[in-house]
């Protein structure tokens, strides 16, 4: 029931309303092409569907639990809140979702080298995980920045058999990943399969990557129906590059009642400009292949971005993203790092669940809308990852000792 | 005539190979760029690109990306790039002049009114290397009724059907990508680059530029038997970063001397 009317956007290139579309230099326009025209074949191939619901099941761990957090729910004293436990996927985190549906794709095109970008390694972790049980050759490119600041996600790679390519232009972070993970595309193209992280890019990839996230949103809805019969009152989700939000989003996108909330990273605080908050705080521009709301100057180059969580540190956002935005149909708002820190605690402590830093934001949020409703009302979060990643930056913010 | 239209006219009427000469506004700094132009004219190019720096030029190899870093280090913005057209035109140059870079600073500046300036300032077209046509439609809208060119480029990977996409929308002339790949000088030209020209030419009458990877005097020479200009951008840089300061403008001078074979090295 949904699906029909979702079928039309994007539009036949790539368009959701003015956002979208494919700014790519023309050595790549070909291959996205290909890269689309692949895509729409396998996934109305029933082997390919299969294939990848029984990956989904025997190796993701798939269906993830929708857990109700009672204690959190009791403490903060309002609408009940339900978890949807991406954290407990393989590899810790919805990235895998993507990472094994475009792996399945690069090896049906015949593509024996996937490149990657990662900012906090997850995408980076969840692609080398894929390409090592698909037998596939994998680079990913990572900030000098963030190599430094997720140390063990790089270990992680390595030991799944993947190079880790140190970036060391621009700000040496995810955008700068990009950048080069793009860069090695265009060079090998004939050869290599990008395997982008999020819901951003050019035409197929915010589709493509929504539709391999939207099992979370699927699988969530039926859960919550079945454990309450009815729908919730809002969805909740951290947005860097959006692709667990709009996996969480799209599959409620016709159920009118449910209210969509994306959260981003407010950093030190928007009026530092030391944040991530591109819904919040930027404005339409094109960067990395698409059309979006972009942080950038007045003279069109994109800005530095900070956040406590390299997950959420990329000056764009996918444009669905926009879309809603521009619609009304999600509303976003952002959440600094001292708040995401308390949102992190505060889920420790209440449910036995260490989350992760971008995760975080979403609970922060939560933490300050749950109050304000009645108890009947559902608040549906997902818990998009989980925080092992995070003992370093988070014992070091607190003056833990590890 | 366009400048640019009459600049590959005149090559063609004497007779050979056509040289345009790419350079980063601001490198190595604001205030050398009119005088490193002026000798890229007077060593011999038919048109002069003038690199408008990104924070994410994602098309461009080592070379220009250090290059727009430190142009923007320095602040220069497209609206500084113009003043710098302007004030070439007004010292004379009269061979063609093209803003290339990407299209993000041109929207943020506003497509119109960056457009119209740029008409203004004696600029004559523009080179968005992440604009395919698909996407040109509102750039298109306003360059061409002031008379600029849109410059499209096409790679061995474009398809048949993208060339025809491509030469619907063209004018000026057609930008060669000679290899997959980003910009940076390279040893050799592609064997491949004979059979990827004469399918462009199977679409376009427009004339053809050849550029990525292209340094030499032979690769100059050999892309003349092929078709009617070169581009080169990477090695002009090296070759600023190559001279001391004081000698900078002599170098750049004698390297297309040499390229366009006034000089023989």
């Amino acid at each position: 029931m949904t699906q029909a009317a979702n079928a039309a956007r994007p539009d036949e290139r790539g368009r959701f309303g003015g956002f979208g579309g494919r700014y790519v230099p023309e050595t790549l326009m070909s291959a996205v092409i290909e890269l689309e025209r692949a895509y729409t074949e396998f996934s109305r191939d029933e082997t390919f569907r299969q294939e990848l619901a029984h990956l989904l099941r025997t190796y993701v761990g798939r269906p993830t639990p929708l857990y109700f957090a009672e204690s959190l729910t009791r403490r903060l004293g309002g609408a009940r809140i339900f978890l949807k436990r991406e954290d407990l996927a393989h590899t810790g985190a919805h990235k895998i979702n993507n990472a094994l549906g475009q792996g399945l794709l690069a090896k049906r095109m015949g593509k024996r080298r996937v490149i990657a970008e990662t900012g906090a390694g997850q995408h980076g972790v969840a692609t080398a995980t894929v390409c090592a049980m698909l037998g596939l050759d994998c680079v990913v490119y990572m900030g000098e920045e963030d190599i430094r600041r997720q140390a063990p996600n790089v270990a992680r790679m390595k030991l799944l058999g993947a190079e880790v390519r140190s970036v060391t232009t621009g700000s040496r972070t995810l955008k700068d990943a990009i950048n080069e993970a793009m860069r090695d595309w265009v060079t090998n193209v004939a050869t290599t399969y990008y395997l982008l992280g999020t819901a951003a890019g050019p035409h197929p990839y915010p589709v493509m990557v929504r539709d391999l996230q939207s099992v979370i949103g699927r699988e969530a809805r039926e859960q919550i129906l079945a454990a309450e019969g009815r729908l919730p009152d809002y969805a909740v989700a951290c947005v860097g590059g959006g692709s667990n939000a709009i996996g969480l989003f799209h599959p409620f996108y016709e159920d009118r009642s449910v209210r969509f909330i994306g959260v981003e990273a407010a950093g030190s605080g928007i009026e530092t400009g030391k944040h991530a908050a591109t819904l919040v705080a930027g404005r339409p521009g094109v960067l990395h292949g698409a059309r979006s709301y972009l942080l950038q100057d007045a003279n069109g180059q994109i800005t530095e971005t900070h956040s406590i969580s390299a997950g959420l540190d990329y000056p764009g956002v996918g444009p669905e993203h926009s879309f809603y935005k521009d619609t009304g149909r999600a509303e976003y708002v952002s959440i600094t790092d001292a708040e995401a820190l308390e949102g992190f605690q505060s889920l420790c402590r209440a449910e036995g669940i260490i989350p992760a830093l971008e995760s975080s934001h979403a609970l922060a949020y939560v933490a300050k809308l749950a109050p304000t409703l009645p108890r009947e009302q559902i608040v549906l979060v997902n818990l998009s990852g989980r925080g092992d990643k995070d003992m370093g930056t988070v014992a070091g913010a607190l003056g833990l000792a590890l | 005539m366009s400048r640019i239209a009459a600049a590959f006219e005149r090559m063609r009427a004497e007779g050979r190979t056509g040289l345009v000469a790419f350079i980063t506004v601001g490198y190595p700094d604001l205030g050398s760029t009119v005088a490193l132009v002026e000798a890229l004219a007077a060593g011999g190019a038919d048109a002069i690109e003038l690199g408008v720096p990104f924070s994410d030029p994602l098309a461009d190899g080592a070379t220009i990306q250090r290059a727009g870093w430190q142009a923007l280090e320095q602040g220069v913005t497209p609206w500084a790039c113009l003043d710098v057209a302007r004030r070439l035109r007004e010292r004379g140059l009269t061979i063609p002049l093209l803003l290339m870079g990407y299209y993000n600073p041109w929207l943020a500046a506003g497509l119109e009114a960056f457009a119209r300036a740029a008409a203004e300032a004696g600029v004559d077209g523009f080179i968005a290397v992440d604009l395919p046509p698909e996407e040109a439609d509102e750039f298109l809208a306003v360059t061409r009724p002031l008379g600029l060119d849109l410059i499209f480029l096409v790679a061995p990977t474009s398809s048949s059907e993208r060339l025809t996409a491509v030469a619907r929308v063209a004018s000026g002339f057609v930008y060669c990508v000679s290899v997959a790949g980003t910009t940076g000088a390279r040893g050799e030209l592609p064997p491949e680059l004979p059979a990827f020209i004469a399918r462009v030419r199977e679409h376009t009458s427009l004339p053809l530029a050849v550029g990525f990877g292209v340094s030499r005097p032979e690769h100059v020479a050999q892309i003349g038997q092929l078709c009617e200009a070169a581009v080169i951008g990477s090695a002009i840089i090296d070759q600023i970063d190559n001279a001391v300061p004081h000698e900078r403008v002599a170098k750049v001078r004698e390297y297309v001397e040499a390229v366009t074979g006034r000089r023989r090295s």
